[in-house]
């Protein structure tokens, strides 16, 4: 136990002697968490487009002044022709265009039916849809209050309640996201680079032949920096209350807990990392290149994964930080207990032991 | 000129003598990007929906028949009361619910109008946004229905109507995977060529090799053209071989020229590897120059305008996205291969990015120091 502390106080003093990765650690959490925390938003502003109005009458300087009123919309004014508006697209400098056909409101007015034309820049489908939704509604409103006199029977109203995130702010889902990457990638890359690094440098040999038994290696290299994961866990809780405004609004114990459980699976990954790696460089491929991306788009971070096709959906079942987010988000926005989550914190305890058995396994191998 | 090429060959050298490097160069994106592009789907299919039905009429079996013909929605629970629901959507079993008071159909059928309410799981507020549209649309179209039923159509359409037709340009099947090919693509290239150079310097600094080189007639420029040339061709080789993966996986051919891409692939990678290079300055060890590389990374892939919009960022982040390297590219990226866009189109970002690669560069060569 003693040799233990020997090492776990060696470690530390590791650790804080290089100021520069120490503020890279502490201060990256944060700084992440507010840049995605707020800039990450799915909600449509200042989309640019143009309209081509060749018509020019009430009607349409009507719509025109409803879609320029609206905050989703920045309407660029300079287009005059159908070519102009193709060199636009070409150039990305707007996302969609509303052409009114000749003779708007006549046709209006006299035959009851007017054209109009979207064309949308739909290299991004999703927001080409969302863009021509916003239109459409506009200009169905305006057609409401054209008719408003005449009172439909038979009309269906519906109430709609948005549960747990009322205001439908971006944060309530990108936090969650968020914290399950950078504690996962954080947690794998410091450990599994500080395990290498003596590799590298020849000191595991030194330590191995030690009456120190491997076991107590390890946990010496890993316990600093699950405290320093322990640190980064309560400014993510503070910034994410106070700055970013989203009330925990379950056991904050029970938050606590499933986050040291995540944290020491992904301490245990870095450990799985370095045993199946022996440059530093190679570590950082792993950790960097083979976390990062399959964790940000798998794990239902940046996309939901019920939309998944279907082997991908059973492949991100082995990505820690999708167990991780759905709990956050169960208990600290839906506010709910253990025993709906007894299954993910399940998950995150079988895929540690996992991790651990097997880095065990190939630890040995390699004392021989 | 000489010295050059004998840096260049000491360095791929070594790059070649690491066979697991050289294999997770190659295998790591080529998976990534057979793997990754098909998780980006917003299309939502087969949303979880609970219904309360109080009215259990003609009515509502009718709207409900209707709900789950659509495509949609998918029943997964029926309760009694809106609260049953409520512990159906705590448990992540149902993210809609469909709630039908008693007397639903007697209110629409005398009383000319009737209530639905319907409550959606908002964690995520766009997916969630999306499913209250289609119940809304399914409702409006179930809500027509009905009124045909009950009145006769008169001959002439006596209200206005706006006749709205969309055409989707550049992608007109509206397939989400088009679209993220190409960004993963310039993810991935971004990814190696970074991490390897940022490393790179800094490992010769901790192996001690660095003061050999110091000492030796080496000119600074030299040193640094050495240690970019070699990781330029990898970064242009796990280009070739994305566009290789997404032609035979996605059928996705450039509508552009490619030639133009690779321009601005070149510069691209000129600015990202001196920017690399700057960091492994910096850095005194390879942990250092890792955590930088993750800081920067993030920053710069979530900033790049695949996972959101740039456009729907607040100012601020649209002034840190203006300075990151990456958005240009993605953003030139989808323009050339879905788009078509030529030379005169992208000259604004060529020019951008040259500058970047200038920048970058200097500050590398500026912050290497030939002393110890």
């Amino acid at each position: 136990m003693k040799q233990l502390l020997t090492f776990i106080r060696k470690e530390f003093h590791h650790i804080l002697r290089d100021k520069r990765s120490m503020l890279v650690l502490l201060g990256l959490p944060v700084v992440q968490l507010l840049i995605f925390g707020f800039a990450i938003t799915t909600e449509t502003r200042n989309a640019s487009i143009a309209v081509l109005d060749n018509s020019k009458d009430e009607a349409t300087q009507n719509i025109i002044t409803r879609i320029e009123s609206s905050t989703y919309f920045d309407i660029d004014r300079t287009l005059v022709s159908n070519e102009q508006i193709e060199k636009a697209f070409k150039t990305g400098r707007i996302k969609l265009a509303v052409v009114f056909q000749p003779d708007f409101q006549n046709e209006l007015l006299h035959t009851n039916k007017a054209q109009m034309q979207i064309i949308t820049d739909a290299s991004d489908p999703n927001q080409a849809n969302t863009l021509t939704n916003y239109i459409s509604a506009i200009v169905s409103d305006y057609q409401q209050e054209l008719n408003q006199n005449k009172n439909l029977p038979y009309t269906i109203n519906t109430e709609i309640r948005m549960l747990y995130n009322p205001q439908l702010k971006g944060e309530y889902s990108s936090v969650p996201g968020v914290m399950g990457m950078i504690l996962l990638l954080i947690s794998a890359m410091m450990t599994s680079i500080s395990i290498v690094k003596e590799k590298e440098i020849g000191t595991m040999e030194i330590l191995l032949v030690s009456p120190m038994k491997p076991s107590i290696v390890i946990a010496s290299k890993v316990i600093p920096y699950f405290i320093v994961s322990l640190i980064n866990v309560a400014t993510i809780l503070l910034i994410s209350v106070f700055v970013l405004g989203i009330p925990i609004k379950g056991s904050i114990i029970l938050l606590s807990f499933v986050t040291i459980l995540y944290i020491v699976c992904a301490l245990s990954l870095g450990i799985l990392i370095s045993t199946v790696t022996s440059s530093q460089q190679a570590a950082m491929i792993i950790s960097l290149m083979g976390l990062m991306l399959p964790v940000v788009m798998l794990s239902g971070y940046a996309f939901p994964v019920a939309n998944m096709p279907l082997i991908l959906q059973i492949i991100s079942n082995i990505i820690p930080a999708k167990w991780y987010i759905i709990m956050v988000k169960d208990v600290m926005i839906k506010g709910i207990g253990i025993a709906e989550i007894w299954k993910e914190i399940l998950i995150i305890i079988g895929m540690t032991i996992f991790f651990l058995i097997i880095s065990l396994k190939r630890f040995k191998v390699r004392l021989q | 000129m000489r010295t050059l090429l004998f840096l260049l060959k000491k360095e791929f050298l070594q790059i070649s003598r690491n066979k697991l490097m050289i294999r997770m160069i190659f295998v790591l994106p080529v998976v990534q990007l057979i793997i990754l592009p098909n998780a980006a789907n917003y299309e939502m299919k087969n949303i979880n929906m609970s219904i309360v039905d109080h009215d259990h009429s003609e009515y509502s079996r009718k709207l409900i028949n209707k709900f789950t013909s659509s495509g949609y929605f998918q029943l997964t629970d029926v309760s009694g009361s809106y609260k049953d629901a409520l512990i159906v959507v705590e448990q992540d079993e149902a993210d809609l619910i469909v709630d039908i008071p008693q007397g639903f159909e007697r209110d629409l059928i005398k009383d000319d109008k009737a209530k639905i309410m319907i409550a959606a799981n908002a964690i995520n507020g766009q997916t969630s946004g999306l499913a209250v549209n289609y119940a809304n649309s399914i409702i409006k179209d179930f809500n027509s229905e009905v009124r045909v039923e009950w009145i006769q159509p008169p001959r002439l359409n006596p209200q206005p109507a706006i006749e709205i037709t969309t055409s989707n340009w550049f992608n007109p099947k509206m397939n989400y995977k088009y679209f993220m090919v190409p960004g993963v693509l310039v993810l991935l290239v971004t990814l190696v060529g970074f991490l390897l150079t940022a490393i790179n310097i800094v490992k010769e600094k901790e192996d001690g090799t660095i003061e050999q080189l110091n000492v030796s007639p080496i000119k600074k420029y030299q040193f640094i053209l050495g240690k970019l040339i070699p990781f330029w061709i990898l970064g242009n080789i796990v280009l070739s071989v994305g566009f290789g993966v997404s032609f035979f996986v996605y059928g996705i051919f450039p509508a552009g020229s490619p030639l133009l891409i690779y321009l601005f692939a070149a510069i691209y990678l000129i600015a990202l590897l001196g920017f690399g290079l700057f960091v492994s300055t910096l850095a005194e060890t390879q942990q250092q120059a890792m955590f930088i590389s993750y800081f920067f990374m993030t920053i710069f892939i979530l900033l790049g305008g695949l996972f959101a919009p740039i456009e729907n960022m607040p100012n601020w982040a649209r002034i840190l996205a203006y300075l990151n390297p990456v958005s240009y590219f993605i953003e030139v990226m989808r323009m050339i291969v879905l788009k078509g866009s030529g030379f005169t189109d992208i000259l604004r970002y060529l020019v951008i990015i040259s500058l970047f690669a200038v920048a970058f560069n200097a500050l590398a060569i500026f912050n290497y120091k030939k002393t110890v």
